[in-house]
């Protein structure tokens, strides 16, 4: 701090209520990723979680679809510095998803088609707070933003909403995943500005 | 951190090269990007992200910044910034989109494909600079796709660099405008053109796209479609 820039006023104002520090607002969907985008046919899609015990759970695409999905109206916020407000998403809770599965870990790594991985403490993952999405705004996901279906957990920077997700592994130690190995922080809190290490 | 800023160059009508000065800068790779961040007199701030133009054996950081018409912070950087002024930045980041010269304990991969797109050739120009500076014998291929000469960034470098480094080779892509006498006409860059340019998939070259995000979607699904690992493929987006 302390150091000022004469002339500068800048244009969007950050006290916008619900606008992490350091955000600005977007009415676009931009794009981040770091490779080419995967193309993961329906039916050859699917999602598992596997236990530090190495038990498996699976979901094809039509046994996703058959459990409840819901409507997630929720703000999303880039460690690029880009805030999206009022992003409309339906998905299937991970509540729902690890209603059968018995574990103590408190990690999981969550990874891609195309081989992304992201960690996530399994606490930002329940409660209602995480979701396996497969629609944004009224219609499929696109591949580039993650389709056929990606991790949404939106109180997260959005890097650990992994995009064309695969499968979750549950950990008992924390294990940094591609971005996190990369410099980026290992929970990404954006109110708590927790970009980098 | 504190950054004073020493030398401001036009690129282009709507870019520039701004020089900074940081004490204990720990240096960086080629590839990396900083986080620039301004205040305003009331406390305002306001961050971006740009990458690094300078090589990295240079030791110098230089950024360049396309102004976009409609941002915040690119268009202070482009037209009101000045030589002695302060900003802030914090980095250097990145260890994903960053080429690192071949020493000998890093042995070098088969070859270098860096694609960009307007402003995308600026993490690009880095690792060229690199290339040379270090006399990498790696083979580099550039695909340029710019709209135009004259808003070609470095294009005078990028020329003798490619006369003076023998393991460059550049193409050079118009949109909209192309130098007098050019053998094509002005078009977008397109598939043909894409996998024509580049290193045929059977060499197994590290690939680098960066560009506007529609670019490198385009680019990237067309060499994968032509046979290029998307093991490969390290790509860097902006914008929506």
């Amino acid at each position: 701090m302390g150091v000022f820039s004469p002339g500068f006023e800048g244009k969007r104002r950050s006290d916008v209520p619900g606008l992490p520090p350091g955000q600005y607002l977007t009415e676009s969907f931009p794009v981040l990723s770091a490779g080419a985008t995967p193309r993961v046919p329906l039916d050859e899609w699917e999602f598992s979680i596997s236990t530090e015990s190495g038990a498996r759970h699976r979901w094809s695409w039509q046994e996703l679809m058959a459990l409840p999905i819901e409507d997630v109206t929720t703000d999303i916020h880039c460690v690029t510095s880009w805030s999206k407000f009022g992003t409309g998403w339906r998905g299937v809770s991970l509540d729902t998803l690890f209603a059968d599965v018995e574990t103590t870990a408190e990690f999981s790594m969550a990874y891609s088609y195309g081989g992304y991985t992201t960690n996530v403490p399994l606490a930002d993952l329940l409660d209602g707070r995480a979701w396996v999405a497969f629609e944004f705004d009224g219609a499929p996901l696109e591949a580039q933003h993650g389709g056929p279906a990606r991790l949404l957990v939106p109180h997260l920077y959005f890097w650990k909403s992994a995009k064309w997700v695969h499968g979750l592994n549950l950990l008992t130690a924390d294990e940094p995943g591609f971005w996190e190995q990369n410099g980026y922080h290992m929970r990404g809190d954006p109110f708590l500005e927790q970009r980098y290490w | 951190m504190p950054a004073r800023v020493v030398s401001a160059r036009r690129e282009t009508s709507e870019s520039r090269t701004i020089g900074l000065d940081i004490a204990g800068w720990p240096g960086h790779v080629a590839g990396q990007h900083v986080d620039v961040r301004l205040t305003a007199a009331d406390g305002y701030t306001a961050v971006r992200s740009y990458s690094i133009s300078s090589s990295a054996p240079s030791g110098c950081l230089e950024i360049t910044v396309d102004r976009l018409d409609d941002g915040e912070v690119s268009p202070y950087l482009v037209e009101h910034l000045s030589a002695g002024d302060r900003i802030e930045i914090r980095g250097p980041s990145g260890g994903w989109f960053v080429w690192r010269p071949e020493t000998d304990l890093v042995p070098a991969p088969r070859a270098l494909q860096l694609i960009g797109g307007g402003s995308g050739i600026v993490p690009l120009m880095s690792m060229i600079r690199t290339h040379a500076e270090t006399a990498s014998v790696t083979p580099f291929r550039l695909l340029y796709s710019v709209r135009s000469p004259a808003l070609a960034l470095y294009r005078e470098e990028l020329l003798r660099l490619e006369q003076d480094d023998a393991a460059l080779q550049i193409a050079w892509a118009y949109s909209r405008v192309t130098p007098d006498g050019w053998p094509v006409p002005a078009a977008r860059l397109d598939r043909e053109r894409t996998v024509a340019a580049a290193f045929p998939p059977s060499l197994g070259a590290e690939v680098y796209v960066c560009g506007a995000s529609p670019f490198v979607e385009s680019v990237t699904q067309w060499l994968v479609e032509a046979g290029h690992l998307a093991d490969h493929i390290k790509t860097e987006r902006y914008g929506g």
